[in-house]
Order: C-alpha cells, then structure tokens, then sequence
C-alpha cells in the first residue's frame, strides 16, 4: 500500500515548526505516524509535505508544574508515558489508560499530542483527560494560549486547534485531597478500539460525594464529559446506589454514534455498565 | 481557492532523500523517496526479506523491527524517520551461525508452522524481555497483542517466548 506521494522535512526545532505552520501552504505535522500514516496508506488523505516534529526536546517527557501536577509535551509516546515515574506518582489514571490503547508497537511510537490533535471519536486518552481536567497548551508564532480539554474537542476529528497551531503540553492538575480514579472499557476484539469506555474521579467529604468527574468515550462523536452523571453524584452520600443510579444518566444529552461493530442502542448499554464500573472502582480508591 | 489547492497537492514529489542508518550493526546510507516506509527500505532496498509484510496497515505485526530497541511496525514509519536510528531486523539476532535463544526456542517449542509471522513476534519478544527478562506467560500474552499468527493458536508461542527469556537469562548468568 503506497501513500500518494508528498515531501518530507524534519523539523528543525521548535521555532522552524511554528513559522512553517504560519505559511499559506502549510505543513502537515507528522509526530508518531500511528494514526497519520495508515491514513496516507489507505489513501483516506494526501499531504503536501510533512513535517517531522518527532524529534524536538522542548515538545518531549514529563516535568513537575511549580503550580502542581505534571506537563506531558505533545511528542512523548504512550510507552515513555507507561514508564514515567512522575506519570506513575502524579497520575496513576493516566496509565491504566494508555496500558490499552493499540498494542507495543503502537505504544513505542504513537504520541499522546498526536492522539489528541487527531481527536478519533474512540480516542482512549480523551475521556481520561477530561475526567482529569487536563488543559491542552497550544503554541503559533504569534500567540500562546491553553484552554481546558473540556471544549477541546468539537465532533469526530475535529478540535479547537487553529491550522497554525501546535499542541506542546498536556497539562495535568493535582486532583482534590483523597481523590481515586478508575478506567473501564469494553472494545471490540479484533481492533481493540474501545466501543464504549469510561474515566471517572471521585473525591469523598463525610460520606458525600464532593468531587465527581465521569467522561465517556467511543459513545458519541466525540469524547465528553457526562455531565448528568456527575450532577447525579455531588452531594450525594457516596453509596452503591448512588452510583448505580447516576450511572443509567450516561449518555443523557450525548448523540450515541452506531456502527457495524455496535449498534446506538447496543452502544448505550454498554456505556451505562462501564461507567457504573469506573464509579465503583473509583469510589474504591477514593478516601473516606 | 480550491484549484491552486489541487494543483499544490496533486504536484508529484519524488525528490528522493539520503537517509543513514545502522542496520543489524552495519552503516547504511539510502537514497529512498520520502514516502518509502521502513520494511520496503530494508526489503527492497537491502535485500533483507526476513521483514515480512502481512496487512501493510499496522494490524498484524509480520513486520516487526526493533528501532533503537524497541519494537515497531515497520510498515507504518517512514524510512527517513529513521534517519541516525538503528535496526535490527530478523537477520541481525543469530551471531555467525549460532541462533539467538529465541530462535532456538521458537524451534524447539514449535513456536512457528508457516513462520511467516516468526521474525515479528521473535522481535516483539525481544523488546519484552529487554524491559522484563522474567516475564509471566500473561504479560507475553500482552505483549504479543500487536501480533497475529494464523496458524499456531498462540499457546506454542508463548511457550517458546518464556524458554527464550529463560534460556537468556542463563546465558546472561553464564557471561
Ligand atoms: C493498530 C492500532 C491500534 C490503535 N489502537 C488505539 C486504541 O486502542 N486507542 C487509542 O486511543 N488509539 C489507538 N490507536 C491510535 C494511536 O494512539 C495513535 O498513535 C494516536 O492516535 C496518534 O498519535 P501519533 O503520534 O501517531 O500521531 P500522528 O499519526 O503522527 O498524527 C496524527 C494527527 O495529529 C497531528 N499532530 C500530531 N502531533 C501534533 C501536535 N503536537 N500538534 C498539532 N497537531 C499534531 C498530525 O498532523 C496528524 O493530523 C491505534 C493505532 C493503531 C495503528
Ligand atoms: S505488515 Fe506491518 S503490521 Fe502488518
Ligand atoms: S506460524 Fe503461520 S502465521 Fe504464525
């Protein structure tokens, strides 16, 4: 399978991305491959030049935030992600998530930037980051700005992002005092892409439910936050019943997407029972 | 807009570019076009067609490499993304004509019928036990999820993975 043709450039820094990004014919930026590469082969999409970001330090690991919590830049894969002690210590959320996603190969290559710049509607990172309240830090050469996940991400492969922009970090707040998280997916075997999956992070103050994120995945066009779960949670004493009730909301105001592996209905099921999964699982974890 | 925006993207691009690399351990310099993909680089342009190409579409692992150690689908990198990197290929784990433990166990436990995924999962297997020199037989299962065989059923190739891992270990005691 042979991409249409197209020229390639490595990037030369950070600098050379930004003001390649801001010319009349821009560049396509090229991190992993994992998601952009398959693309070309099916000839799903053709590309003038791509440009090679893969290799620029300041867009790469994981550093502590002077105001709390970690920085991931956009180039660091899923496996440097798995293997990252901050990661580890900061955010054990995360790498119960991205253990999933794809298979080594995948891992040893695709990019967390890259996933969320790509933004596929079953993009196991999505949820997670919006669960977490990530905020996604964009840079073009005239302006810097970052804004929450949560309004990141606009339908399936579509985001806020500007044609002359970059993603450089993902940041990652400290959670709430006592917090747990939990991740639960079901995927479709052959792919394992997930059909429906669910991140949540609950906190717990006097046996009421003081802090509830739950986000879903695969269900609707793209990731979301289940708003209706969570205000069925907060302030609620934190039972099994509570739970399982603010569950059956998991798709209130989401467009459930049906396809040849999941049809909407079957689809709908599915993200009720993952989401009762992850807010059991989380409520496990959290303290109090 | 949109004709100039044709006219831009349809424009044929096949300047080639060099690209250097070490492959099993030998300096190689390539002239490749910039949509050559790493398996038809080692393949086509070096003859080492123990790379085998099953999807072509990152699915089935046949293509395995290790790319500076770790394991990658080398259907889906870009030769010149492997510019200063090094490979290693199927053909670069036997030195001279002694089989590396992972060969030799994927024989003995009749790890491979047809073998066409063989070089792909002896790779994927030797970025495992790089990073877990003792692993369960559930983490080669995980492990291995990036790599299809239609034959064997699997339960050989584990098999064969933990005696390989085992039988470096004692290699490594032994050194
Ligand atoms: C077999 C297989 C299985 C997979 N399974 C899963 C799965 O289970 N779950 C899952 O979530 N994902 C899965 N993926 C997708 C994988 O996670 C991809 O690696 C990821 O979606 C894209 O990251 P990348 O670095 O490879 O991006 P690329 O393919 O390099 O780029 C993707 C897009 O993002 C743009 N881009 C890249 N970096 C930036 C940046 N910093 N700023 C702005 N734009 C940028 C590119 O221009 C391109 O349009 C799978 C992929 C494969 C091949
Ligand atoms: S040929 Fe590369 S994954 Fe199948
Ligand atoms: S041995 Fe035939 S595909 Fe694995």
């Amino acid at each position: 399978m042979i991409p249409a043709a197209f020229d390639y450039r490595r990037a030369d820094g950070l600098d050379d991305v930004l003001a390649a990004l801001a010319t009349d014919a821009p560049v396509t930026l090229l991190a992993g491959g994992q998601s952009l590469l398959p693309l070309l082969k099916l000839r799903l999409a053709e590309v003038g030049t791509l440009l090679d970001i893969g290799r620029i330090p300041e867009l790469h690991g994981v550093r502590v935030r002077d105001e709390g919590g970690i920085a991931i830049g956009a180039t660091t894969t899923w496996n440097e992600i798995l293997e990252d002690p901050l990661v580890a210590a900061h955010a054990p959320l995360l790498r119960q998530v991205v253990a999933g996603i794809g298979d080594v190969q995948v891992r040893n290559r695709g990019t967390i930037g890259g996933s969320v710049a790509h933004a596929d509607p079953a993009a196991d990172i999505v949820p997670a980051l919006l669960a977490l309240d990530a905020t996604i830090a964009l840079r073009s050469a005239t302006s810097r700005r970052a804004g929450p996940a949560d309004g990141f991400f606009r339908g399936p492969f579509e985001t806020v992002r500007r044609s002359d922009e970059l993603i450089v970090e993902i940041r990652i707040p400290a959670l709430p005092a006592g917090a747990g998280g939990a991740w639960e997916a079901v995927s479709q075997p052959a792919s394992g892409w997930s059909i429906a999956a669910a991140a949540a992070v609950l906190a717990v103050s006097d046996g009421r439910i003081s802090h509830a994120r739950v986000a879903l995945g695969g269900a609707g066009e793209c990731g979301v936050r289940a708003k209706a779960v969570e205000a069925a949670l907060v302030d609620r004493p934190a039972t099994p019943e509570t739970l399982t009730a603010a569950a059956s909301a998991a798709t209130e105001g989401i467009a459930v997407q049906g396809d040849l592996h999941a049809d909407a209905a079957y689809r709908t099921s599915v993200a009720r029972v993952v989401v009762r999964r992850a807010l059991e699982a989380a409520r496990a974890r959290a303290a109090g | 807009m949109r004709p100039v925006i044709r006219r831009i993207h349809r424009e044929v691009r096949r300047v080639p570019q060099e690209v250097s690399l070490v492959v099993n351990g030998v300096d190689r310099r390539v002239s490749v076009e910039p949509r050559r993909m790493l398996a038809e680089l080692l393949r086509d342009d070096l003859g080492l067609t123990g790379t085998n190409l099953g999807c072509d579409t990152t699915q089935c692992g046949a293509c395995t490499v290790l790319l500076d150690g770790r394991a990658v689908k080398s259907c889906s990198v870009l030769a010149l993304q492997a510019e200063g990197s090094s490979v290693t290929t199927i053909e670069g784990l036997a030195e001279g004509g002694t089989l590396h433990p992972l060969q030799t166990a994927f024989a003995e436990c009749h790890g491979l019928q047809c073998g066409f995924c063989t070089p792909g999962m002896i790779l994927a297997a030797a970025d495992l036990i790089a990073r877990d020199p003792d692993p369960a037989p559930e983490t080669v299962r995980h492990a291995l999820e990036g790599n299809l065989c239609r034959c064997t059923g699997y339960h050989t190739i584990v098999d064969a993975v933990l005696a390989g891992a085992a039988a470096m270990r004692d290699d490594g005691a032994a050194r």
